[in-house]
């Protein structure tokens, strides 16, 4: 092996590479993406499972499979699992993944701060899913509006599990929002300029961006309920002159710009496999790099569009109207740019370029019930029905999804060195399109028909029962499909074909190493003279497979597990009302950052 | 095998196309069908929502099947044909249509944002002179009704007069809701410590379903309201009869007034006690739940859930938290246990209260 | 080593270390900036309870926000003697501006105490809950600060801080650069523009 650990190794530095240990204290960006994912994937199938519950209650009116208090948790925990444990952090996977490799480096800015987030992620998402085990699963909405949540009106345990959970999540985001903006900035190879970065990348620039400015807004927002909940202090509390909407303003300032954090790294990975596939390079990359960028600015006007049922007033209600509107043109620019792609190329429709169509296929149908709802007056009739849970689905399912499972499928060989079979590849998307459109277009009518959202039951009278029945067949056809692709993931391991390094024939540097990428990802840091760097002659260097001069890898730490476990103690503490505990924790928590600061780690 | 794939991609957008313009048509008329639809409305409030929708409908039609079609076309046109050599030309730009598919959508979106301005500012709750007011005040989960006007107290069931302006002033008293007529208008949400607006003329007679549209705890669903829409003089005896206060106890007998000192006995603990939550002027004055002076007259019990009949409210009075689940100290009905003599004798009661 | 060139090379030439700290200063700035909002939004809306007018002390609360600035000028002198590799005035410098933060949060904490027994605590109004929390959490920042800072300084007595480490001391200088500057704006805003009564 040419590589060799030259320099210093920290204090607990693990000679393995295998065994549960090294995973444990792995500071390596590919095994933290793989930790991600297998833990975001499973927190998929669990608001999943959470979904088809749901669909099962209302597939009949009246419906008696769970009673009221349960279906509450249901949704509340479908909508936060979904969000933050299951598409924030698959996206994560392949932002740890594939980021370094995209950029020619060796690993992040900051590997140890890599694995904390991962670790803060696992401990705060099951902080939040041991509520179950409480029966005080969150129970308030994924959104959590005052004053339902104050202490007053939600006594248990729930809405505690909800913030603190949510506030231990917030830490994980924005270290890794930090984390791979450096990353980006400033560990790109040379000649790697940003306008030669791959899509992918410059849409999770653009997501970081977003990520590290409205978490701290959410977490003020929760930091206002803890105290009211805690502390008796004031903020949501209307008898001493407190305005509820303050809590909804302060959410959705965040909340807008967290549906951007959800579907930009998508249409970064949708940017990527369509060229692959078309062999045709991206149509108008600027215009869709600077679509991305304005789509994050534009972002943080519209945010009052989540509340035009409360009584803002005409002008307020017109601002928001536009802003919304306006936000529509670059996100159809992409749109426009990525058929552009297609067009005149050569298409093979192998699984990932299926679910980048699909994508794109779906989210049109999205983004158009989003354009009706920008309309206050219209949005009067829609929002808080089944309108709106149509237009989320289209977006989320049909749009983001999608866009991650074409990730997947695409990226797949590179991450594991096996192909995914691609008969059961196109069973699954199948099947997901099939189940997709037909359990939430019927919820367009649903809506439009009277039937509001979060209701664990309704009357037979709303007419409204065959819909209910034909959207609960779809969602089960929908979570059936995902049975394809575990099984094609286990079947793929024994028999699936061996990948070289560039299976599909891509242009951007993850391709030009082996499947998998050796632990140091390049054996000599790349020259890049394109933005194609592998369709292009004398685009990149050569890379030799074997490194001409050892590198140096950091070895293995268990600072950053132990830190996210201090924080973690600290929840924990808070959720008991145990001060001792919330001391111990913060004290753990600081004796883990002091020896995680002066540990010998050479990056 | 992959041209039924693609088939089938086609296939499911065209499904999807095609699924909603029948729809649409067939769906606006249906009323009857679809007590809640927000395709039929009954008010001028209703009619300019359906309009608007409708304008920005056909536009996201237009655009829908536009796009589609180009994208089917392209994925089925450009496909890797076998026997294919070299690669397409790669073409990374073309700025003026970057510029014509940037400004055709801005101009689509000036066509809804005009109409959308105008009709913000003509919707926006504003009282019309000569309105009929109503306070509207959200609780978990029932809806109380009150008519400055006249001086009438009533929940869950509203009467309106046909073709009088109405105004809604809206508030909660605890967390917030939303007040949703469907048939009438958009909907609205209640907030403790601010007051809303709804401001609308409903143009038909006839009864109208809502229900409590924002998220305010476990029986969040089993918060109904009706509408009537009667004519004037219907309305005008329906107010009148509303101010006549139920018949004192000494006037009653048999069941009736068995039912009557059952409602006003005092219990253990006293929360148990009909007359500590409920108002029955001139026999009751407690001002947590419904006003129930005439709760005879209405067609349902329970926040708008349960039919008010003797079978509706037996089942009811056995057990409120199992029709209605949720427990809020003090404010939610909690399971008294009544006897069946007591039972049948509040259901006289109850149902004698017109 | 200057303090601008990276340690390893980057793209920008930026430290990583220095940039990572930017941005974490940014999400800051979001979240003082929302507690700032939110106090702002309900000045003046208390419906009991002391409200600024009565209680806030201007006078006292002016010598420690001069000490806090004071304790920054400290702050720039220690970057200044740690980067020339001057022993002493490193240590000199570090402890007093730690020394003047504890003075600062000294200050603050008798501000809390004294208000508390004037009845403004964190339940009893509006004000009182957006005061404590916002004046809370910056002091908070402040005892980070204070921590961190004695760390140097304890490193700086091992020999451990020479100057090839000014980019930490540097790093520590820009927190506490930004922690004076909110409490530049809190000053301004919760004490000296008091709009309503």
């Amino acid at each position: 092996m040419a590589t060799s650990a030259a320099g210093h190794e920290p204090a607990v530095a693990s000679a393995k590479r295998s065994g549960v240990w090294s995973w444990i204290t792995t500071t390596d960006h590919k095994r933290i993406g793989i930790l991600y994912g297998v833990t975001a994937f499973t927190f998929f199938l669990m608001g999943g499972v959470e979904a088809l519950i749901i669909r099962a209650q209302l597939a009949r009116p009246n419906g008696t499979l769970v009673d009221a208090e349960t279906y509450n948790q249901l949704f509340t925990m479908h909508g936060t699992t979904m969000v933050f444990l299951a598409i924030m952090p698959l996206s994560a996977a392949f932002f740890n993944y594939m980021i370094p490799l995209q950029i020619g480096a060796r690993d992040v800015a900051f590997p140890r701060l890599n694995a904390f987030s991962y670790w803060v992620f696992l401990f705060g998402g099951l902080f939040l899913s041991a509520s179950f085990l409480f029966g005080a699963a969150p129970n308030g909405g994924w959104f959590g509006y005052a004053n339902l949540t104050s202490k007053a009106y939600s006594p248990g345990l729930n809405i505690d599990f909800w913030v603190l959970g949510l506030q231990v999540l917030g830490i994980a985001s924005i270290a890794a929002g930090i984390n791979f903006i450096v990353t980006i900035v400033n560990l790109r190879a040379p000649g790697m300029t940003l306008m030669r970065m791959p899509v992918f990348t410059w849409m999770s620039l653009v997501t970081q961006f977003i990520v590290v400015t409205a978490f701290p807004v959410i977490t003020v927002a929760l930091i206002f309920l803890l105290f009211d909940r805690f502390f008796g202090t004031n903020f949501y509390n209307v008898a001493a002159g407190g305005d509820l909407l303050l809590w909804q303003h302060l959410f959705w300032l965040f909340g807008h710009p967290e549906v951007y954090i959800l579907i930009l790294p998508t249409m970064g990975i949708v940017s990527e496999v369509l060229p692959t596939f078309s062999r045709k390079p991206l149509f108008g990359y600027a215009v869709v790099v600077y679509s991305g960028v304005l789509i994050g600015v534009m972002g943080w006007g519209v945010w009052s569009h989540h509340m035009f049922a409360t009584g803002l007033g005409p002008v307020a209600d017109s601002v928001f109207s536009a802003t919304t509107m306006l936000i529509a043109i670059p996100t159809g620019v992409k749109i426009f740019n990525w058929i552009a792609t297609m067009w005149g190329g050569r298409i093979e429709l192998k699984t990932p370029m299926l679910f980048a169509i699909g994508f794109i296929a779906m989210f049109i149908l999205g983004g158009l019930s989003g354009v009706m709802h920008s309309s206050p007056p219209s949005d009067l009739q829609q929002t808080d029905t089944y309108f709106v849970v149509a237009h989320i689905h289209y977006v989320l399912v049909g749009g983001a999804i999608m866009g991650i499972l074409s990730g997947i499928y695409y990226w797949w060989p590179k991450m594991f060195g096996k192909v995914l079979h691609e008969g059961m590849g196109k069973a699954h998307w199948l099947f997901m399109v099939v189940g997709i459109n037909l359990s939430f277009f019927p919820m367009h009518l649903i809506g439009l028909l009277g039937m509001p959202r979060r209701i664990y039951t309704y009357d037979t009278q709303l007419g409204l029962d065959t819909m209910n029945l034909v959207s609960t067949v779809g969602a089960f056809i929908l979570g059936g499909s995902f049975l394809i692709f575990l099984y094609n993931v286990w079947w793929t391991r024994k028999n699936g074909l061996r990948a070289g390094n560039d299976p599909w024939g891509g242009a951007t540097l993850e391709w030009a190493v082996s499947s998998p990428p050796p632990e140091y990802n390049f054996s000599v840091i790349p020259q890049v003279n394109s933005r194609l760097p592998l369709w292009t002659a004398n685009g990149l260097n050569e890379i030799p497979e074997v490194p001409p001069e050892p590198i140096h890898v950091p070895g293995g730490t268990y600072w950053p597990i132990l830190t996210a476990a201090g924080i973690l103690a600290l929840a924990v503490g808070a959720i008991m009302h145990s001060l001792w505990i919330v001391l111990g924790g913060v004290g753990f928590t600081v004796f883990s950052i002091y020896r995680w600061a002066f540990e010998p780690f050479e990056v | 095998m992959d041209s039924s794939r693609k088939k089938t991609h086609r296939d499911s957008s065209f499904v999807v196309a095609s699924l909603i313009v029948p729809a649409a048509t067939l769906l606006s008329g249906c009323a009857g069908q679809y007590p809640q639809s927000t395709l039929d409305p009954a008010s001028g409030f209703g009619t300019q929502l359906s309009d608007l929708f409708s304008t920005i409908f056909w536009w996201a039609v237009v655009v829908f099947v536009v796009v589609e079609a180009l994208l089917v076309y392209a994925v089925i046109r450009y496909r890797a044909r076998p026997g294919q050599e070299g690669k397409p030309k790669p073409v990374h730009g073309h700025t003026a249509l970057e510029i014509a598919w940037t400004l055709a959508p801005a101009v689509i979106l000036l066509f809804i944002a005009v109409p959308t301005i105008s009709t913000i500012f003509r919707v926006d709750g504003t009282p019309e002179s000569g309105a009929l007011e109503v306070e509207v005040v959200g609780h978990q989960w029932w809806w109380e009704f009150k008519y400055p006007e006249y001086g009438v107290v009533t929940a869950n069931e509203l009467h309106v007069p046909v073709g009088r302006p109405l105004a809604l002033a809206m508030t909660s008293v605890d967390v917030i809701h939303s007040f949703w007529v469907p048939r009438l208008g958009g909907k609205r949400d209640v907030i403790q410590g601010r007051t809303t607006r709804l401001a609308l003329t409903p143009d038909s007679v006839g009864m109208y379903m809502g229900q409590c549209a924002e998220f305010c705890g476990e029986s969040h669903a089993n918060m109904r309201t009706r509408v009537f829409v009667d004519t004037e003089e219907d309305f005008e005896a329906w107010v009148a009869q509303q101010l006549t206060p139920a018949p004192p106890l000494d006037s009653l007998d048999g069941l009736v007034r068995q039912g009557a000192e059952a409602f006003t006995k005092i219990r253990d603990p006293a929360n148990h006690s009909c007359l500590i939550c409920h108002k029955v002027e001139p026999l009751a004055f407690g001002a947590i739940g419904p006003n129930l002076t005439h709760v005879g007259g209405r067609t349902t019990i329970a926040g708008g859930t349960i039919p008010n009949t003797p079978e509706g409210l037996r089942s009811w009075l056995r057990n409120p938290p199992g029709e209605k689940p949720g427990d809020l100290p003090g404010r939610s009905m909690p399971k008294i246990d009544l006897t069946d003599e007591e039972i049948e004798a509040l259901v006289a009661f109850l149902q004698s209260l017109n | 080593m200057t303090q601008a060139v990276a340690a390893h090379h980057t793209s920008t030439g930026l430290d990583n270390k220095k940039l990572a700290f930017w941005l974490f200063i940014g999400s800051e700035c979001l979240l003082f900036g929302s507690l700032i909002a939110t106090y702002l939004v309900y000045e003046g809306r208390s419906i009991s309870g002391p409200t600024t007018h009565e209680i806030l002390n201007i006078p006292v609360t002016s010598i420690s926000t001069f000490d806090l600035l004071m304790s920054s000028l400290a702050m720039v002198l220690a970057l200044a003697a740690v980067t020339r590799g001057d022993k002493l005035w490193s240590r000199v410098w570090l402890a007093t501006t730690a020394g003047l933060g504890v003075v600062f949060l000294g200050f603050q904490a008798y501000e809390f105490v004294t208000f508390v027994h004037e009845g403004l605590t964190l339940q009893v109004n509006l004000f009182g809950s957006t005061f404590f929390t916002l004046t809370g959490f910056h002091g908070g920042h402040v005892l980070v600060g204070v921590i961190w800072l004695l760390t140097l300084f304890v490193r700086s007595l091992q020999g451990k801080l020479g100057p090839d480490k000014a980019l930490n001391v540097e790093i520590a200088g820009l927190y506490w650069h930004f922690v004076d500057v909110v409490w530049i704006v809190i000053f301004t805003v919760v004490y000296l523009i008091q709009t309503s009564a």
